[in-house]
């Protein structure tokens, strides 16, 4: 049977979050939480693989404790059995501490996996850096971004395509792969999968003392980097602002600006009569 | 005994060279660094019958390459590349290290920070040098709505992943005299545990829209793929292209070859009307060079919406139509 594991993340729905200055981490709390976009396709691709292939799906997440959410909404989908990696230590990690942290858990709670999925990136830090740094944490073979996956016997085929080269690869299990969004769409979890999900009792919870680690190795203390500060982008520019109705905002734009647009494009756009 | 000379490495990725250059940007953001450290420019090429590439990045402004060629590594691998480059790291020790944020770059830098055991910011749209010497990296988070600023305070090397397009590169210059340190491959290298079974290279994609002087760019705003399509008519009556962001794309409203924002898709219209569209950097960072700018978008507030020369406070679709109609209207004439 394949034994996999689907790693996923909780992130916030919006994108104006909170966060706080003197750690300069983010104050997750005050915002609502989903399951990251492409951790949803890496479990479609672990789902598509069970079914033609029979095996054993375990949802992991590492976070606090509101992102138990996300594990429930993984059962509703059709996974087996989950596993919430939760500890204030773990607060502010960088994909460095993350890793370690989620290899130590997977040693410890599922150490007979065949194949680890993650998703490609996550919305809010998007680094894509921590599926590639479990595997090696782990040290297992990983290829990243994959879009059409084939198991044959102990061997993982895959599809990909990297920089501008259409790829065949393959390596021999276990193994990790990243999952490409867009390729497995995922599914919709049944009303019923979700109650059921909902009412199914408390779900294996560990922290730092069950996985036998340290403070020092975990959370902002056991993170390579530290966020000097989170700014927005935008320089605003001196520009004009047309509202009203449509058709009357077209009117003023092309008569306002018809030597920029009417130049380009070589016609006079000077209103007729 | 004399003190080792600091030095900023930038990893030769050559594969993609004719649509992505972002190796030789990054010798060129870290020759103005090495300045404010003391540091020498060094590049590093592993592959088989690379004296090219070679003598590009001594020209592109490296002082030093580190060469590893060998038939063996004619193929990029990640196991084979992460063990070559963590040997050579540990030999010399550098201080900070630059890779171009390729598909490539994105999947071998995360591994060898690891096994490094340093920091790794991913995707940086900036680097700077603070007063204490350390590297400043900043990176998107939160979809592009937001930046941060990330530094490695003690772990060395510093690394960081940079998107291509970010940095300018300094024309070549074929005097220019460079170190070449021949580094043999190591006969203990693990074997590689990643087949590859075919790599066939893609047809680079048209370069229109990166020409076009118009382009009409449509975002996740459009509404639906129904609406999203006259777009086409009005870059059609506009003598343009059309462009779109990364969800339409996903949600095929639009063809993959109209993605603005990512890697090789920078566009450089004389005029952009962009519709729906929120202005994620991810996004913005194809359109730096676009002249006068347009956008629709409900919300005034959209980042799109602050970069533009003219913003229209409406949706997006309804002035798409009325746009198509008062054209057809006055060129008509
Ligand atoms: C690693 C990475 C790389 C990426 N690369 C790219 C890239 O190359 N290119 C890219 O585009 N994106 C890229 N993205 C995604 C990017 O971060 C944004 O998510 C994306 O650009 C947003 O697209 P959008 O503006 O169409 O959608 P949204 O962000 O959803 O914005 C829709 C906008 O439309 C407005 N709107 C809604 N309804 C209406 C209406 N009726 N009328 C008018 N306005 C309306 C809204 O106010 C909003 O501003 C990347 C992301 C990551 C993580
Ligand atoms: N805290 C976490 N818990 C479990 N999985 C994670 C966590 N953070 C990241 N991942 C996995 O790594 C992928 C890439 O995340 P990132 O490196 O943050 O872009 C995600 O899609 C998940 O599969």
């Amino acid at each position: 049977m394949l034994k996999m594991i689907v790693c996923m993340k909780q992130v916030p729905m919006v994108s104006d979050l909170p966060w706080d200055p003197v750690t300069g981490t983010l104050t997750r709390d005050a915002a609502e939480g989903m399951m990251n976009p492409a951790c949803k396709h890496a479990l479609e691709a672990a789902l598509e693989l069970k079914e033609r292939h029979g095996g054993h799906i375990t949802a992991i997440t590492m976070g606090p404790p509101m992102a138990e959410e996300i594990l429930r909404e993984a059962i509703a989908l059709g996974a087996d059995r989950c596993l919430m990696v939760s500890d204030r230590k773990m607060a502010g990690a960088d994909t460095l501490a993350t890793s370690f942290t989620l290899a130590r858990a997977i040693e410890i709670f599922c150490p007979d996996f065949d194949l680890i999925l993650c998703g490609c990136h996550t919305s809010d830090s998007e680094t894509a850096q921590v599926g590639p740094q479990l595997s090696e944490e782990l040290n297992i073979p990983s290829i990243a971004v994959v879009e059409d996956l084939e198991l044959h016997g102990n061997t993982l085929r895959v599809k990909r395509v990297s920089d501008n080269f259409l790829e065949t690869l393959e390596m021999d299990l276990p193994g990790l792969v990243t999952v490409a969004t867009g390729f497995h769409v995922p599914r919709y979890a049944s009303m019923a999968g979700l109650h059921d999900a909902f009412r199914e009792p408390g779900i294996l919870t560990v922290g730092a003392h069950d996985l036998g680690v340290s403070e020092s190795v975990v959370g902002l203390k056991g993170s390579a980097t530290r966020i000097v500060d989170i700014f927005s982008p935008v320089a605003k520019k001196e520009n004009i602002v047309l509202k009203g109705a449509p058709k009357k905002i077209v009117e003023e734009l092309l008569d306002r600006f018809d030597d920029k647009i009417g130049s380009l494009i070589r016609k006079d756009l000077k209103a007729v009569g | 005994m004399a003190q080792k000379r600091r030095s900023i490495w930038v990893f030769g990725d050559y594969r993609n060279y004719f649509q992505n250059r972002v190796t030789l940007q990054l010798l060129s953001r870290a020759t103005d660094l090495a300045k404010k450290i003391d540091a020498e420019v060094c590049a590093t090429v592993f592959g088989h019958e690379v004296d090219e590439w070679v003598g590009e990045y001594i020209a592109h402004g490296a002082s030093k390459v580190y060469v590893c060629d060998n038939p063996k590594l004619k193929y990029y691998s990640t196991d084979t590349y992460v063990a070559l480059m963590e040997r050579i790291v540990s030999q010399y020790g550098p201080e900070i290290i630059l890779v171009g944020a390729t598909s490539f770059g994105r999947e071998f830098t995360p591994r060898l920070a690891k096994r490094l055991k340093t920091g790794l910011t991913a995707d940086c749209v900036g680097l700077d040098i603070n007063d204490e010497g350390l590297l400043v990296q900043t990176a998107p988070a939160f979809g592009g709505s937001l930046l941060t600023r990330i530094i490695t305070p003690e772990k060395r090397p510093q690394m960081a992943t940079v998107r291509p397009g970010v940095f300018q590169e300094i024309p070549h210059n074929y005097q220019a005299k460079g170190e070449i340190v021949n580094v043999p491959l190591p006969g203990d290298l693990p074997r590689d545990r990643v087949r590859l079974l075919s790599s066939e290279r893609q047809p680079a994609r048209e370069q229109k829209l990166g020409e076009a002087p118009v382009v009409v760019c449509g975002g996740r705003g459009m509404g639906s793929k129904a609406r999203f399509k006259n777009l086409y008519e009005l870059a059609r009556v506009l003598g343009g292209e059309v462009g779109a962001t990364r969800p339409v794309v996903y949600a095929k409203w639009a063809d993959e070859d109209a993605l603005v924002g990512q890697a090789d898709r920078h566009i450089s219209p004389k005029v952009l009307f962009s519709f729906g569209v929120s202005g994620a950097i991810q996004h913005t960072a194809g359109i730096k060079n676009a002249g006068f700018i347009i956008a629709v978008n409900k919300n005034p507030n959209a980042a799109m919406m602050k970069m533009a020369d003219v913003a229209i406070v409406a949706d997006a679709s309804q002035v798409c139509t009325a746009l198509i109609r008062e054209l057809k209207k006055r060129i008509r004439t």
